[in-house]
């Protein structure tokens, strides 16, 4: 059975290949920063046949559009997103997100800029299903000079573009501490363990212990009670926190469910597909080797 | 395209009308039909087969996204989000054209190594080599300019960073710098010419694929044994024995590749290349494709800037003098007991060099450790781990390799493939 | 045509002639490809709209003491740093025999203006940006390859080989200048 060994060596081979090339990555993460980490309940979307979990999807919007979106824009994503396949407003019944009652009702809570088709006039008018969400800020600068000289980044692939991902949003949003003593914290700056920095310039102690994390100009944006769920969950820090990290998520890979899926399909088919060549193979060789 | 005579029997008349007008289906015959395979072929050299899969499935992809992206600095991130989003199955392209970058690196690495341990460079197939070693640059130089175009932190300040390899190049350096970018900075006219070039290489890998295909069938493939083609005994015609060998590895490496592409699409990535590039800030830590750390670390090996660009090509270029650095009279090191350590520890190094390559130059490689400041940094840092494992990367070819090579007392070598497996199966049942 | 010439175009004829005839051809061969490489190889230097690029104003009060404000000028980020006594005072007392690019604090500033540090952001090894008051010695910090620079932008520690650039610029008034 020389070849099933080789097989087997092969795998185990590419297996050890696949982990170090997965590891090298995270390693470089470590920049001084806590380790981010998820809710005590966990995510519903990590592993490999993880799904979004639509209710907390749902009020996971609620928070960003009452709290984020104040600030923080979106460019990304259309309202009609917020209907499509694995999405928060799904309604099996509307296959077009466009005709889902709930997100038209969403587009036109919002109003988007737009140009009088006949007068050629700048005009405002109800955001439809089509239109994207709406930023916050005119343009860049308008943010910076909003916000202390610090542009609040777009949240559409927020949960790609951080090491941890829904886990790192979750843990700087309930993260937030006094800083400790021998730390200079700048006015208009708050400290976070979880927030990629090096403060070591602002750092009084010894140089070999310099706190973990960094300052954002972002002040503790959440708090228990803000944002009144519609389902009756506890609106506590760590709830909202989750809620809308996994709503970022799914923001940011709304097909994941989809790709997951085939993916299970395609690795089925390949090991079927595997086993019928694997077989054609020993029998052409029979005596050959 | 070989020695070999052709069996090729036109059957239909439709046949033999294009036989006697264009010979292709011969020519495809007797190249992948009846082609005489050596007939102790183990699994890496499955890794052919596979390369050419994954060449045809990044053109393939390649192209298909070419049709939905848009080379513009203020469209180009949102472009890509847009096929992830939008595009009938985007997502499932872009990913497979993302990680299929990955797999096709994995593949050359492990058929490049295959051909180091098993001679497969040495005479007569000395041009097949560099061929090979041809191909392997046109993919780093195509992999590099596609990482540019989603325009990300990383693309950006990747594509600042290579370009200004150039820049180091004493006196004509600047000049051909700004050629290189079309400006003075990495901007439009860079995106722009790096994805027309992206479109192109790909063509012309394909192009020094045919010519080393070619080579490879004028003088035969390398086996294990290392041994030539003495009868027809040795061999096995390539349809169906190679075919279906092959054909199991293809599967194989296809479903490691699906383990990426659709339950880890982004852990061979940056996250920072999901943040639009944003030429004012550099992220943190700039590093490129984990398939380019070698040589990265080679780079920063050397503290200054125009050698360490040398010394960085100069580990390719020591590639392809390989023929002429081997001097040993055996091929295979199955029956080299010396070299074959020197050829682990080689492939231990290009690996540490890797790791090396993802590390901050000034960090510590055991925390805590004492050290002393040797020139210019803490010997227990890895800035001298990476100079450690340089300096055995090129002594490994520039001094090992012609050393050993002479004193060497080599294994006896069999007297034919056959008899080599024979011996094989023997010590099996024994 | 005389004879001697009929007989050279039978085939006997002057070897030197012949030669240069296809020498002359060779040549022509030659430039026609050098010709139109020229426009093929310079369409990739900068066009005329990148080159067309104009100098830059800026307003200095809205830079803080202790504190720089990045701007763009020409595609790359340009430092505008308003440095306070200690950084002043520690850039001037370092001997030139410290430096890897010996240049005194006064080369780098003008004359009367030493709180202001006007620099391209660049690093001088491969182009990544530096971090602002980062680093061994209160300057910058290249997060690519590890340059310490100090609070002149001179290049302290790492692989840079030169101090960071210090772009054409003028004050056209006690708070404005013009970068370029």
């Amino acid at each position: 059975m020389k070849s099933l060994k080789t097989i087997g060596l092969k795998t185990v081979g590419a297996l050890i290949a696949a982990t170090v090339m997965a590891s090298a990555v995270p390693a470089l993460a470590a920049g001084g920063a806590q380790h981010a980490h998820e809710p005590k309940e966990g995510f519903s979307f990590t592993g490999p046949f993880g799904t979004y979990d639509q209710a907390q999807l749902q009020r996971g919007y609620k928070v960003y559009r009452e709290v984020c979106a104040a600030c923080h824009s979106m460019n990304l994503l259309s309202f009609r997103n917020l209907g499509e396949k694995d999405g928060p407003f799904y309604d099996p019944k509307f296959k077009n997100p466009n005709d889902n009652p709930v997100v038209k009702q969403i587009a036109s809570e919002f109003e988007v800029a737009d140009i009088d088709s006949e007068t050629g006039d700048a005009i405002t008018r109800k955001a439809t299903t089509s239109d994207r969400f709406p930023a916050p800020f005119p343009n860049t600068a308008a943010a910076a000079a909003s916000n202390g000289g610090a542009v609040p980044p777009d949240l559409s692939v927020i949960t790609k573009a951080r090491h941890g991902g829904a886990s790192y949003v979750y843990s700087l949003l309930t993260g937030y501490k006094a800083p400790p003593a021998g730390l200079k914290i700048a006015e208009g700056q708050h400290y976070n363990p979880y927030f990629p920095g090096d403060l070591t310039s602002a750092w009084s102690g010894d140089h070999k212990h310099v706190p973990a994390g960094g300052v954002l100009a972002m002040a503790p944006p959440l708090s228990a009670g803000q944002v009144t769920f519609d389902d009756g969950r506890e609106s506590t820090l760590s709830h909202q926190a989750a809620d809308v990290a996994a709503f970022l998520e799914w923001a940011g890979e709304p097909k994941a469910t989809l790709r997951k899926k085939t993916g299970v399909a395609v690795l089925a088919y390949l090991l079927l597909f595997f086993g019928l060549t694997y077989a054609s193979y020993r029998m052409v060789w029979r005596g050959k080797h | 395209m070989s020695d070999h005579p052709s069996t090729y029997v036109p059957k239909t008349g439709i046949e033999k009308w294009l036989d006697s007008r264009l010979p292709i289906v011969r020519l495809a015959y007797d190249s992948f039909v009846d082609y005489p395979t050596p007939k102790n072929l183990n699994y890496w050299w499955t890794f052919g087969g596979i390369l050419s899969v994954c060449l045809a499935v990044q053109i393939i992809t390649g192209i298909i996204l070419a049709m939905h992206y848009t080379p513009h600095i203020d469209y180009a991130f949102n472009s890509v989000e847009r096929i992830m989003r939008d595009v009938n199955y985007g997502w499932l392209i872009r990913y497979v054209h993302a990680n299929g970058a990955s797999m096709f690196f994995f593949a050359v690495y492990v058929h490049m190594l295959r051909g180091l341990y098993y001679g497969s460079y040495k005479a007569p197939r000395e041009v097949l080599w560099i061929l090979g070693c041809i191909i392997f640059f046109l993919m780093i130089a195509t992999a590099f300019m596609g990482y540019v175009l989603p325009w990300g932190q990383m693309s950006f300040h990747g594509a600042v960073v290579i370009t200004n390899l150039i820049g180091s190049i004493p006196v004509i350096g600047t000049p051909i710098l700004t050629w290189l970018q079309g400006g003075f900075a990495v901007d439009q006219a860079t995106l722009n010419r790096f994805f027309s070039l992206h479109y192109l290489l790909p063509f012309v890998i394909a192009g020094v694929v045919i010519l080393h295909i070619w080579a490879l069938h004028v003088s035969g493939q390398n086996n294990p044994a290392g041994v030539e083609i003495k009868s027809k005994e040795d061999t096995v015609p390539f349809t169906p024995y190679a075919t279906v060998k092959d054909g199991v590895a293809i599967i194989a490496f296809l479903f490691l590749f699906s383990v990426f592409v659709f339950f880890m699409p982004n852990s061979l990535g940056h996250a920072d290349n999901y943040i639009q590039a944003n030429p004012l800030v550099t992220p943190a830590h700039i590093v490129p494709e984990w398939y380019l750390l070698t040589f990265y670390a080679i780079l920063r090996a050397i503290p200054d800037k125009f050698l360490g660009v040398v010394a960085m090509f100069g580990a390719i270029a020591v590639i392809f003098a390989l023929p002429w650095l081997d001097t040993s009279k055996v091929k295979s090191m199955r029956y080299r007991p010396v070299m074959r350590w020197f050829f682990v520890i080689f492939v231990v190094v290009c690996l540490g060099l890797g790791w090396c390559g993802a590390q901050l130059p000034d960090a510590q490689v055991i925390p805590g450790f004492p050290s002393f400041n040797l020139i210019d940094g803490q010997l227990n840092s890895y800035l001298w781990l990476t100079r450690l494992f340089t300096l055995y990367y090129f002594a490994f070819f520039l001094f090992i390799m012609p050393w050993i090579g002479l004193k060497e007392d080599p294994l006896p070598v069999p007297a034919s493939i056959s008899e080599a497996v024979l011996a094989e199966h023997n010590k099996k049942k024994g | 045509m005389s004879e001697p010439e009929n007989a050279a175009a039978a085939g006997h004829d002057d070897p030197s002639r012949r030669d240069f005839i296809y020498i002359a051809a060779g040549a022509a061969a030659v430039g026609t490809v050098g010709a139109i490489a020229v426009p093929l190889v310079a369409q990739m230097n900068p066009a005329a709209d990148t080159l067309a690029l104009a100098s830059t104003e800026f307003d200095l009060t809205k830079v803080q003491e202790g504190q720089q404000v990045v701007i763009k000028w020409r595609g790359k980020p340009v430092f505008i740093r308003s440095r306070n006594a200690t950084e002043i005072k520690a850039a001037e007392d370092t001997p030139l025999s410290e430096l890897k690019d010996p240049q005194t604090d006064a080369e780098r500033v003008k004359a009367g203006k030493e709180q202001w540090l006007i620099l391209v952001g660049s690093c001088t090894h491969l182009g990544c940006v530096p971090t602002f008051g980062a680093g061994d010695y209160g300057g910058w910090f290249c997060p690519c390859h590890g340059s310490h620079y100090d609070t002149s932008g001179r290049i302290r520690k790492g692989p840079a080989p030169t101090n960071l650039v210090v772009p054409e610029y003028d004050f056209l008034t006690d708070t404005r200048v013009k970068i370029g």
